[in-house]
């Protein structure tokens, strides 16, 4: 996906190759993802020893100081292979809210963990009714001594019942729809006063929504000042979405090779299927829709270098838009020129089609992102 | 003139109102949540059920002419029926037995078929399957090759059967089967009737991606069937086989589901309210619902015009294969409007098996599961790529 790669990125993105088409092939990956989550999940492990957890976070606090770049060719490969795992929530949301507004002390804390992969994270900022909008939060957090006490409800958050530390946004002032007034706090899940309930996603990882009862924490818990957290909440999201539109691109492809390479063989009314001229063109668009998709990915990965915040997140929403709509049309298209055994469960490309559906619901969809593009424009 | 208004005679209101207040008094509630969450994999029992309530009422096998035991509803009063029960969340009329063989067989069996089969199916108490797609034999069904070999006074299968919806829950299966390979593809093919249970048969299940026990592949290994459960001539079942699929175009557009569904979207975003912090995101997608709403009435003035010709002629043309690829495809962009919809809510995958709880489900839980379950409908029934070759040739003459 990357235009060039660095002796290093290309020695990484081996690395993943190897292990998705080894380690994690899809006749492989339904017995792994029984572990997925767990204290001894085998391809965390993994994802750890080989530095993929590391690869991006800062050199002072356990990681190795990657750039975007290296955040992309990871998630495309990721997509290619159908990989699930808390990556995203872990690396792409957590990893950017730390670096970018922990103090030295949270940060010490808590990245090498992470590098490690002996801690999980997870951002908890929707709330009902599940609209992407950050700023739709009702969660208050109020001072009591030198804490804090927290109420209210979290949905959706993505592997929010296998994190170790979430990252909960929460109102110091304001109301739904202010951006001042929103703050960020670091709690551990074993907290006294969360409720979770956990349920399993279309795409075979994990979600769950959560309760927050007056759950006390210290001033230490805050990450960042109070009061101006959404800044860092939009980052970490910006992150998390062009992540998700390089891991798209890579599904797109991987579906694309799959349809081009049934159509060659599926032979009915005496030919390949790949033979009709009406077929054919439904895989040249299908093409298409992957190249095009790939060009603005790579733009939302290149907009996160981008100082001005609103410049970022407008680029980071055209590429969500752009990759939203040709994951459907590829998800469909492929499932449509492949016929019933697409629709299997033991074929894969119902699955990539189920991750391309679930990518275009987080973070917000066309819709949401077509509207923050105009709004930031 | 609306084509729609010859279902508003004042015989046809009351047997609307009729219909309705029927549904809603006796359709059991856990089978109407069911339903109501857009599932097609209903389990036996709950088919059976509501068969037996229909049955009761004496409105099972609607179509069927009084002589067999149905309602012997007119074709109004069939669209009508259909319509009730897609905006009562009660299920479909059972497609196989009561839809495609009963008045296959009435048309083609003999008196000794006739007796023994149609009664049970009537009676709810035999459920058939459809043997007809193989694994290389799909679009291009008449390449079938599934092998029926004629020994005495028995047909002795072997091969297997693809894709067949319902066989974990059907007593019997109909299908076309391979008699003989000398003559063109259409040619030499068989349409015979078997026992499940027979020794030789196995049903192996397909799970589909998103979790639900559709379909299955059905094997034959040396299934002796007897020649009596042969419809129709042997080697002439593709006829046979082709007048049972013009059958199902009755309804195929899914018009009165698709009303329903879209009439839950909209119950939906009232009572939810997902887009309360959003103005103008709710503004877009009550476009997009609007717009589905338009083309779905395109879809329902033209499969009226379509069904019942002015002329009166019963006989449905080719051209009613677009009713499948625009029933199918609006159906689809309804599923996904109402997903994206939901938002994060739409990702939880969480399946109510019990029908017990549809809070999930009205706030938008698994509402991707149609979305992706309905794929299926593009690619089954004769794919939509097969019905735009039909309307290329037959109609247009390409």
């Amino acid at each position: 996906m990357l235009p060039t790669l660095t002796d290093e990125q290309r020695m990484l993105k081996e690395s993943v190759e190897r292990f998705r088409q080894q380690d994690y092939a899809f006749e492989k990956r339904k017995n792994l993802l029984a572990k997925l989550g767990t204290e001894d999940d085998p391809v965390w492990m993994q994802f750890a020893e080989l530095g993929w957890l590391a690869a991006t976070l800062p050199e002072e606090h356990g990681g190795l100081g990657g750039s975007n770049a290296d955040l992309a060719l990871l998630m495309e490969q990721f997509g290619r292979g159908l990989v699930t795992s808390p990556f995203v929530p872990t690396i792409a949301l957590g990893g950017t809210i730390l670096r970018l507004a922990a103090n030295e002390a949270q940060k010490s804390a808590i990245l090498p963990g992470v590098a490690e992969g002996r801690i999980k994270l997870a951002l908890a900022y929707l709330e009902p009714p599940a609209q992407p909008d950050p700023t739709i939060i009702a969660t208050r957090a109020r001072r009591d001594g030198d804490g804090f006490v927290i109420s209210g409800d979290k949905v959706a958050v993505f592997y929010g019942n296998v994190a170790d530390h979430l990252l909960v946004s929460a109102r110091t002032s304001g109301d739904i729809g202010d951006r001042h007034g929103i703050s960020l706090f670091l709690i551990p899940i074993s907290a006294h006063g969360i409720a979770i309930n956990a349920y399993s996603t279309h795409d075979d990882g994990w979600a769950a929504d959560l309760r927050f009862d007056q759950v006390r924490v210290t001033a230490d818990a805050l990450i960042g000042t109070i009061d101006s957290a959404l800044g860092t909440i939009e980052a970490a999201l910006d992150a998390g979405t062009a992540a998700i539109c390089a891991e798209a691109v890579g599904a797109m492809w991987c579906l694309h090779d799959m349809t081009l390479d049934y159509i060659k063989v599926r032979k009915q009314f005496g030919a390949a299927i790949g033979s009709f001229q009406a077929i054919q063109h439904r895989m040249v668009n299908m093409y298409m829709k992957c190249q095009l998709a790939q060009s603005m990915a790579l733009a939302g990965i290149a907009a996160l270098d981008i100082a001005e915040p609103a410049a970022r997140s407008r680029a980071v929403s055209a590429a969500k838009v752009q990759v939203g709509r040709a994951a459907r049309h590829v998800g469909e298209e492929a499932i449509q020129l492949h016929g019933g055994i697409a629709m299997t469960d033991e074929y894969a490309a119902g699955h990539y089609f189920k991750r391309l559906t679930m990518i275009r619901l987080m973070f917000g969809d066309e819709e949401y992102h077509l509207r923050r593009y105009r709004s930031l424009g | 003139m609306d084509v729609r208004n010859r279902f508003e005679t004042a015989e046809l209101r009351a047997f609307r109102q009729e219909v309705g207040n029927f549904i809603r008094a006796s359709l059991p509630e856990d089978i109407r949540r069911k339903v109501a969450q857009e599932r097609m994999d209903l389990p036996r029992d709950d088919q059976q059920r509501w068969h037996k309530i229909l049955r009761a009422k004496g409105w099972a096998c609607g179509g069927w002419p009084t002589a067999y035991g149905g309602a012997g509803f007119s074709d109004d009063q069939r669209y009508v029926f259909e319509r009730e029960l897609a905006l009562g969340d009660a299920p479909r009329w059972m497609i196989y037995g009561e839809g495609m063989l009963g008045p296959t067989i009435m048309a083609y069996g003999t008196e000794a078929q006739k007796r023994q089969i149609l009664p049970r199916i009537l009676e709810g108490d035999v459920f058939w399957c459809q043997g007809f797609s193989e694994p290389n034999a799909g679009s291009d069904l008449a390449s079938l090759q599934c092998k029926a070999e004629r020994v005495g006074d028995h047909y002795v299968l072997n091969g297997s059967k693809m894709w067949t919806s319902e066989a974990q829950i059907a007593d019997w299966m109909f299908g076309l089967f391979r008699t003989d390979n000398s003559g063109r593809k259409q040619e030499g093919i068989t349409f015979l009737m078997l026992d499940l249970k027979s020794p030789g048969v196995t049903v192996r299940p397909i799970l589909l991606f998103e979790g639900t026990p559709e379909v299955n592949q059905v094997f034959f290994d040396n299934v002796r069937v007897p020649v009596e459960n042969r419809l129709g001539d042997e080697h002439k079942g593709w006829s046979i086989a082709k007048y049972m699929l013009s059958l199902e175009r009755f309804g195929t557009a899914e018009v009165s589901r698709s009303l329903a569904s879209l009439a839950r979207l909209k119950t939906f975003l009232k009572d939810q309210d997902p887009f309360r912090h959003a103005p103008d995101q709710k503004d877009a997608i009550e476009r997009r619902a609007a717009e589905l709403e338009m083309e779905l009435d395109a879809l329902e003035i033209t499969e009226v015009r379509f069904l019942f010709k002015q002329d009166g002629a019963n006989e449905v043309g080719p051209e009613a294969s677009m009713l499948k690829v625009r029933g199918t495809e609006i159906q689809a962009d309804i599923f996904e409007l109402a997903m994206m919809c939901a938002g994060g809510r739409a990702l939880g995958a969480r399946r109510d098996e019990s029908g017990a709880d549809v809070g999930a489900t009205k706030r938008g839980q698994d509402s991707a599961y149609p979305y992706f379950n309905f794929r299926k409908t593009m690619i089954y029934a004769g794919s939509n790529e097969i019905q735009r070759n039909i309307i290329a040739k037959a109609v247009l003459g390409l």
